[in-house]
């Protein structure tokens, strides 16, 4: 096991270095100049190389790029060029909005996902896998975005009992910072949970038809106890994955929810700082969704071991 | 009996104090808007949203403008002009302070007007400070401004966010913690999501009304109105989604202020490029396009069609519509004449608002009518100023000019339109060493004749500064003559 996760951890900070430098050279590429943004139509000549100077613009790409990754090694992610703040400290402010958000999607997608999908595999052909299997489908088809307007709609503007965005802040207590919350969760686990339900229910099939169900159905266990006991467990191999997945999407992807609910969240951040070309912000904040990413990866790798022995031995 | 009527007597005045608590009006008010400040210097950066919230609310300057666009004193009580026009000595209202409690003198105004013209100045309109030869505090109320030359427009330019009063004490942390002089005082940022500003109860002058507003920034059109909608947000200014508005003008919950902008929106064209450094193409230009539809098209109806580079609400505004009607036969006439009897193919650059993407292709549309094919590319703003503002690498864009007064830029040859024509350039001097108000009146009017009969750009309309408020805010500024969100006469009705 020891020696296993050590390989992955290799692979990870390889995997971190080449992502560095590919999230670097492009965004080198991309034209627009953050000084001109930020001093508009009249600046002058002399004020833009001031402030570029200060900005750190006119060192070569080597030195920046080698700044940058030796920085964030010692967890300095450098100063926002716009903002004019530590980076750390904005990501850090954001992440606050961000996790908390991807976490409750994703219970809320897991919850509905696991009954749903067990249920109609438990069913299979029956009405109630028709109706699930339904659902999901549209769940599946509607885009999330439209959902939420939607959910704007009825909730906040008609019926009032939410606001139609923004996020009161843990400063406001669990429940309300929550409640904010509570609308982007639901947009953003509805399709998730639509797919989590669909891959549980045919991961599930495919396991009650192996050879061991069989046995275990032989030797006198119904058909729901050989499901519950036996075919589970073996089913949660690829559903694992897709959480992995999930995950990743939606820590780094709930920029069109953040913009519907305008959420003060990291994909608004990326948003805005590619926007103002505020490459440092980038840079950095990609860098650190790619390192989540590859982080629950990592740990979906060791979920696979703890839960399958067989794969421990493989690699 | 007696206790009886005691005991009235007691409730229906205990009614009067409840009824005189419900009547007290609210203090408290949100504003909503799309861009949020990248930082909260007014003076090191050009992000207009940094005066949205910050601008006469929290900062200063010797002078203000007033809503309907006209200057008057702010800081600054009084001053004296010499007669050559070169020195302006102002007298400073006494008993001003900073946030921070220290006192506003002569010291200060100076250390601000040195900052920005400073060698080193991030000033993103240094410009404004260009003709100041030397700032001397005369004692702590007075404070001497020489100028190289007469500048006619000195005073108006003391009146931009730009040119705010700062604070040596503070200037460290000014753009994460603004100290300045204003009705209100800032309180919180919270990034990527709301700035709160308080009342500053040590005012100099009369006290806002309101104890505190919370600036919310809201991006989405889609968002923004149902921001509005629910009532999440009192006002929102500067509102995205034109299209909405007659919807809240049908609600009696709301109000919607139709006001005025200085932003002159124009088809800048490359003057140095072929085929537009002909004239007679440039006028073959003006007489396709068909202002109207792209302000119904593109804006919804709201907008003024102008004719030259000026705020139609300008008292000196000349209306030149008639030089660049719509007229396809005519421009296909001038095409013709110029040897395109065929048209041509040209460049259409769009940077991001919807004026611009919008109105490009009903552009492109008229265009194609009189043979002009243009191609597309939509651009963000960091591209646009590198290709079409600084690489000058363009046929024909759009954009809206929002600077106030701004038509000397068409004196600057370097500039994006490459415009040169030195009877312009002379003409600018002239207003720069006028000072009398008639003679710079008849100044700005022989400019504007001039752009417009050069059809240097094509004129499109002036953008209108659309904002909902929930109908019982009061004093809210309609027009925008600089970008301002001043909440120093707002309040609640009743």
């Amino acid at each position: 096991m020891l020696r296993f996760a050590l390989k992955r951890l290799m692979s990870l900070v390889v995997t971190l270095w080449v992502a560095s430098l590919v999230i670097f050279l492009s965004l080198e590429v991309v034209p627009g100049d953050p000084a001109a943004f930020m001093l508009g139509l009249n600046a002058q000549e002399d004020t833009l190389a001031a402030l570029r100077d200060e900005l750190g613009l006119n060192k070569g790409p080597v030195e920046r790029y080698t700044d940058w990754v030796g920085g964030m090694l010692v967890g300095d992610f450098g100063t926002s060029y716009t903002y004019r703040t530590p980076v750390s400290r904005m990501i850090l402010d954001r992440v606050q909005v961000s996790l908390p958000l991807a976490l409750y999607a994703l219970t809320l997608s897991t919850l509905i996902a696991f009954p749903a999908g067990i249920w109609a595999a438990a069913r299979r052909g029956k009405p109630t896998d028709i109706v699930v299997m339904g659902i999901t489908q549209l769940g599946v088809a509607i885009p999330n975005f439209w959902f939420a307007m939607l959910m704007v709609l009825v909730f906040a503007i008609n019926l009032r009992w939410f606001n139609a965005g923004g996020f009161a802040g843990w400063d406001a207590g669990f429940f309300p910072a929550m409640k904010s919350l509570t609308l982007p969760a639901i947009a953003l686990a509805l399709p998730q949970a639509s797919i989590l339900a669909r891959v549980m229910r045919s991961s599930l099939l495919d396991t009650l038809n192996e050879d061991f169900i069989r046995t275990a159905r032989a030797k006198g266990l119904s058909r729901r106890q050989a499901l519950w006991r036996h075919a589970l467990r073996n089913a949660l191999i690829p559903v694992l994955t897709i959480i992995g997945l999930q995950f990743a999407f939606l820590l780094a992807g709930a920029i069109i929810i953040e913009n519907v609910f305008f959420l003060p969240g990291l994909g608004r951040l990326v948003f805005q700082a590619i926007s103002a070309r505020d490459l440092i912000v980038v840079e950095s904040v990609v860098m650190l969704l790619v390192f989540a990413v590859v982080l629950v990866n990592f740990l979906v790798d060791l979920a696979y071991a703890a839960v399958d022995p067989r794969l421990r031995g493989r690699r | 009996m007696f206790s009886g009527w005691l005991r009235a007597g007691a409730l229906s005045a205990a009614a009067v104090v409840a009824s005189v608590g419900w009547a007290q009006a609210r203090t408290d008010l949100v504003v909503g808007m799309q861009l949020e400040p990248p930082h909260l210097d007014p003076t090191s950066a050009a992000a207009g949203a940094i005066d949205s919230v910050l601008y006469s609310n929290v900062f200063e300057g010797l002078t203000r403008f007033m809503s309907d666009g006209s200057v008057v004193p702010g800081l600054a009580e009084s001053w004296e002009i010499s007669e050559d026009g070169t020195v302006y000595t102002f007298t400073l209202r006494s008993g001003v302070s900073f946030h921070d409690g220290t006192a506003m003198d002569a010291e200060d105004v100076k250390f601000s007007l040195d900052r920005a013209r400073a060698e080193d100045s991030q000033n993103a309109q240094k410009a404004l400070f260009a003709d100041i030869d030397t700032v001397e505090v005369v004692d702590p109320q007075t404070v001497r401004v020489t100028l190289k030359q007469p500048n006619g427009s000195f005073l108006f330019n003391m009146a931009w966010g730009d040119a705010v009063i700062v604070a040596p004490e503070s200037i460290d942390g000014i753009k994460q913690q603004p100290v300045g002089t204003g009705a209100f005082k800032f309180s919180n940022w919270v990034q990527g999501d709301r700035i709160e500003i308080v009342k500053n109860p040590d005012y100099w002058g009369e006290p806002a009304k309101l104890d505190r507003a919370t600036f919310k920034f809201i991006a989405d059109p889609t968002a923004a109105f149902a921001a509005v909608m629910a009532e999440d947000v009192h006002v929102f200014s500067g509102f995205p989604a034109p299209e909405n508005l007659p919807q809240f003008e049908a609600d009696p919950r709301f109000q919607v202020l139709v006001g005025s902008t200085e932003g002159e929106t124009i088809l800048g064209t490359n003057n140095k490029m072929p085929p537009f450094d002909n004239v007679k193409v440039r006028e073959a230009l003006a007489h396709a396009i068909d202002r109207q539809a792209i302000i119904d098209g593109a804006m919804f109806g709201y907008g003024t069609p102008i004719g030259t580079h000026f705020a139609p609400h300008n008292p000196d505004y000349v209306d030149l519509t008639g030089m660049s009607d719509y007229d396809p036969e005519k421009s296909k006439a001038l095409l013709a004449e110029a040897g395109f009897p065929d048209g041509f193919t040209t460049t259409l650059k769009l940077p991001p608002p919807s004026y611009a993407r919008r109105g490009g292709e009903i552009i492109a549309a008229q265009l194609r009518e009189v043979g002009i094919q243009t191609e597309i590319t939509n651009l963000e703003w960091p591209q646009w100023l590198e290709e079409v503002f600084r690489g000058k690498d363009f046929g024909l864009t759009i954009v809206s000019h929002t600077e106030p007064a701004d038509i000397n830029i068409y004196a600057r040859p370097d500039y994006y339109f490459q415009y040169d024509n030195p009877a312009f350039q002379q003409l600018m001097t002239d207003l720069n060493n006028t000072t009398d108000p008639a003679g710079r009146s008849a100044i700005l009017k022989q400019a504007q004749e001039m752009i417009a009969g050069d059809y240097v750009n094509g004129y499109l309309f002036q953008l209108a500064a659309l904002s909902v408020a929930n109908a019982k805010v009061m004093g809210l500024w309609a027009n925008a003559p600089t970008q301002a969100t001043d909440l120093t006469g707002v309040y609640w009705e009743d």
